[in-house]
């Protein structure tokens, strides 16, 4: 080959290259499509269109959230910069037209112009039979329901056709908002029932890869791990009729694509990005970035406090007292948390949860706790964190890591892999690690339940057990079920202030989810899990 | 030919054996319980146990072992968890993905590289050479998602040249009814001339990635092998003999440089499978590696024996394709086969 033939070939490779780079001829279905539908792009995407199935991952909660009804629904209010938040304490009817809450029962009246996607009316039986399943397909729906002692079949009650009665088992406070998470929704149990077989009466297979409800989007096309295409359901009654006709969610895996994606107009809406990318993207104010506190959440540093050094509550103090907070604020978070440290000395204890507690980074004082709990020399241990999340976790216990350094501990960092992490957790061996545990349910008393409580649940994760923290909970859990306002504030501000001065997990934050989107859509709304609700959006 | 070919199958099955059980004890040996991580972040230890029944994951693993072999037979690869799909369907959705932009690459690749090779090979120490050097060099220096993010900053961000990384087609063209799975070949089948444009579109960007990764051992190989032949004594007596230069670089020189660097390219073939799963990863690409990393990461081990086994089979007929060609172009070795 001479040299002027091979540049020859190489020009013309060049050209043939930059060919399809020119810009596409637009028709105008093409544009017509764009502006009625929204673009979504995330890291991970569904593994199963049912809450219900067996090991449903948080993606999928989103599908279910927008494609099934639940019997009832919260009302929004004026959430921090007024973004429309879900009110804790107000419920609609979305399935139902109206309910009555009597002392132990709920009865809800059903729309009688519901139907689900394939045109049968929604009726009392497919809820009984929705509700059943919930409390009976085992796993994480059944842990769920049981949250609200909502846990026997017998518990729901067909009246007639268009009606159903929910019978409480005890007086519980979260029987109620607990059918109104996404777990108690309404499936089309005729359609499933001829899908179910002898293997899987409850038809979860089916499930897992369409769409059986009466929400307001049905899923038409779904490929795992690469994309979800969910269509407007026109007929749908839950609410005023939403107006995104078409939602594509693209699973982008690669973070810096996702922003780019966004900011070159191409997606709608992006989360999942690191803190760095959202605060960056917040000043130069091309988008619009919402942040909401998590609600009911904390990430924190836990200690195992069963075994030595930090069954030692000095021990324990003098380590929330070496913590870097505004440190990992700035470094770690951007800003982007609301911090759960430092408090003033005499600011008194709220009703309220999280609310941040007194200590602040004091080396002097932590060393002095050392020296009274008899290990001023220091001593080594581990920490350990969830690879899953390591775009926060790793920084954060690199700064933990350094500061405790300089109180003696001297402290190896073990990274879990996030398949693993959930046995670790169970195992309640790691001495010393961070986590997050955020509640659906925004009450004090289920936090402190999960998390402090002496029937060592998964989230008890520091095995901590007091039979004076045991009694407060307990005492709020009943004063809340029964009405007693004035014990229920005294035993939340007791759990409260007994979980600061005993320590055995200490506070850093409270998270931000951080939700970026293309200017022209609005009508974003905060859920308490977090993910997009299609049905109050607005493009254009 | 055909006596061959059955040969090399025959010696084929004992290795796939061999992986089938060695993919199934090195899943097994992964830390992490399935059973936790799809229980969810708030089960309890019933729940838990509830999920690893219904995986099946408290059987012995013998008999685990014998199950899987048995669904194998029938070919049923088992379901991911992760995804909630069939192995079986997976793979056979993702494979083209992979195939069509490896392929693809390795096209570019060679297309550039063997030239390139050539020339540097006839001119040694010229302007080529070096050229040929330096971007060898540089190509295999970087690591792919790199490359891959760099393009795509510079071509998608910065001039907006590329389309949007985001898979295989513009969100808003569907995809072509499945013939081949390569979408190139399918949109053509269909005649929709827009979306083949947009595959093409589409495709550049990853291909280019790969093919720059690539670039180096195909030229660097070529031109060793174009330099050891060119000193060769019947290249010498080509010329004396006066045959024009062209005669003498195509026709005999390169013909008989061309085994080494058939070897070459199965092996760059295989290792660009590899490269794959991080550029599928920075283009958002459907294929089979970053399925795998994704059911590997959440100790899912179905289609990670699927997709190792789907490998094993892959490279078998790999190499029994390199060997076919070898015949093709050595006379010697089909005299000695």
């Amino acid at each position: 080959m001479k040299r002027r033939d091979f540049l020859k070939s190489v020009s013309g490779l060049a050209a043939g290259a930059a060919l399809p780079a020119m810009p596409a001829v637009v028709s105008s279905a093409y544009a017509d499509a764009r502006s009625e539908t929204l673009l979504i792009v995330s890291e991970g995407g569904p593994n199963n269109l049912d809450i219900h199935g067996v090991g449903t991952n948080v993606p999928g909660y989103e599908v279910s959230w927008n494609c099934y009804d639940r019997l009832i629904s919260h009302e929004m209010k004026a959430g921090p910069g007024g973004v429309p938040y879900y009110d804790r304490d107000k419920f609609k009817g979305e399935l139902a037209e109206e309910f009555k809450i009597d002392d132990m029962s709920v009865t809800f009246k059903l729309k009688k112009n519901a139907k689900f996607h394939d045109g049968t009316p929604v009726t009392a039986k497919d809820v009984k039979w929705s509700l059943d399943r919930a409390v009976s397909v085992g796993g994480f729906p059944t842990f769920q329901m049981s949250a609200g002692s909502l846990t026997k079949p017998e518990q729901f009650v067909v009246i007639d056709e268009y009606t159903v009665r929910v019978d409480f088992l005890k007086k519980d406070r979260l029987t109620v908002p607990d059918l109104a998470v996404i777990v108690p929704c309404i499936v089309n149990s005729e359609l499933v029932k001829k899908n179910a077989s002898e293997k899987d009466p409850w038809g979860l297979e089916f499930t897992k890869q369409q769409t059986a409800g009466s929400g307001a989007y049905k899923v038409t096309k779904w490929t795992a791990g690469t994309e979800v295409i969910m269509e407007r359901n026109d007929d749908w009654v839950g609410g005023p009729l939403p107006k995104i006709k078409r939602v594509i969610w693209r699973m982008v895996p690669q973070a810096g694509n996702r922003r780019a994606l966004l900011e070159r107009g191409d997606a709608d809406i992006s989360y999942e990005l690191p803190n760095k990318d959202f605060q960056e993207m917040k000043a130069n104010g091309k988008l619009n970035v919402v942040s909401l506190p998590f609600s009911n959440g904390i990430q924190y540093i836990g200690m195992n406090v069963t075994k030595p050094p930090f069954d030692n509550p000095k021990v324990r103090q003098a380590v929330a007292y070496a913590l870097p907070y505004q440190k990992i604020m700035d470094a770690v978070m951007f800003g982007l948390a609301n911090p759960m440290f430092g408090a003033p000395a005499d600011k008194p204890t709220e009703v309220a949860w999280p609310q941040p507690h007194k200590y602040n980074t004091d080396i002097e004082k932590a060393k002095a706790l050392m020296a009274e709990a008899g290990v001023a020399g220091g001593f080594e241990t581990t920490i350990s964190f969830d690879l899953n999340f390591a775009g926060v976790n790793e920084p954060l216990c690199v700064l933990v890591q350094e500061s405790l350094a300089q109180i003696g501990i001297k402290t190896t960092i073990n990274k879990v892999p996030g398949a693993n992490w959930r046995t670790e957790l169970n195992k309640k061996e790691m001495p010393l690690f961070t986590n997050v545990f955020s509640g659906w349910l925004d009450y004090p008393e289920y936090f402190f339940y999960w998390c402090y409580h002496g029937n060592n649940s998964v989230f008890n994760t520091m095995s901590y057990k007091s039979a004076e923290m045991d009694k407060l909970i307990d005492g709020a859990r009943t004063a809340a079920a029964t009405g007693d306002k004035a014990t229920y504030e005294t035993d939340v501000k007791g759990f409260v202030d007994l979980a600061y001065t005993d320590i055995p997990r200490i506070p850093l934050y409270q998270p931000f989810v951080n939700v970026a989107m293309q200017k022209n859509i609005s009508g974003y709304q905060y859920w308490f899990h977090r993910r997009l609700d299609y049905r109050a959006l607005v493009k254009g | 030919m055909l006596a061959m070919i059955g040969k090399r199958l025959m010696f084929a099955i004992p290795s796939l054996i061999g992986v089938v059980i060695v993919t199934f004890l090195l899943t097994r040996a992964l830390p992490g319980d399935p059973a936790a991580y799809f229980a969810g972040p708030a089960a309890t230890k019933e729940a838990v146990e509830q999920i690893r029944k219904k995986l099946g994951l408290d059987r012995p693993l013998i008999e685990q072992f014998f199950r899987y072999t048995n669904d194998l037979a029938h070919g049923d690869f088992g379901n991911s968890l992760t995804t909630g799909q069939p192995v079986a369907a997976e793979i056979r959705n993702r494979l083209p993905a992979s195939a069509e932009l490896t392929l693809l690459g390795l096209i570019v690749s060679i297309v550039i590289a063997i030239p390139l090779g050539v020339l540097a090979a006839t001119r040694p120490g010229s302007w080529v050479d070096h050229l040929c050097r330096v971007t060898t060099t540089a190509g295999v220096s970087l690591p792919v998602f790199f490359t891959g993010l760099v393009l795509v900053y510079l071509f998608y961000f910065q001039l907006g040249w590329s389309p949007a990384p985001l898979g295989r087609l513009d969100v808003f063209y569907s995809a072509p009814p499945t013939v081949t799975g390569f979408y190139l070949i399918d949109t053509l089948i269909a005649r929709d001339f827009e979306a083949w444009r947009s595959a093409l579109s589409q495709l550049i960007l990853p291909a280019t990635t790969l093919a720059i990764f690539s670039l180096a051992p195909i030229a660097r190989m070529t031109r060793a092998s174009m330099l050891a032949v060119l000193a060769s004594e019947f290249v010498r007596t080509a010329r004396a003999s006066g045959l024009s230069p062209a005669t003498v670089i195509v026709t005999y020189a390169f013909r008989n440089a061309m085994l080494p660097v058939i070897t070459t390219l199965s092996m760059v073939f295989s290792f660009l499978l590899g490269a794959n799963v991080l550029v599928e990863k920075v283009f958002a690409w459907p294929g089979i590696g970053s399925y795998a990393v994704e059911a590997l990461i959440s100790s899912d081990f179905a289609p990670v024996q699927g997709f190792v086994l789907t490998m094993a089979v892959m490279y078998v007929l790999l190499n029994l394709v390199i060997d076919i060609l070898y015949g093709v172009i050595d006379p010697r070795v089909r005299l000695e086969g």
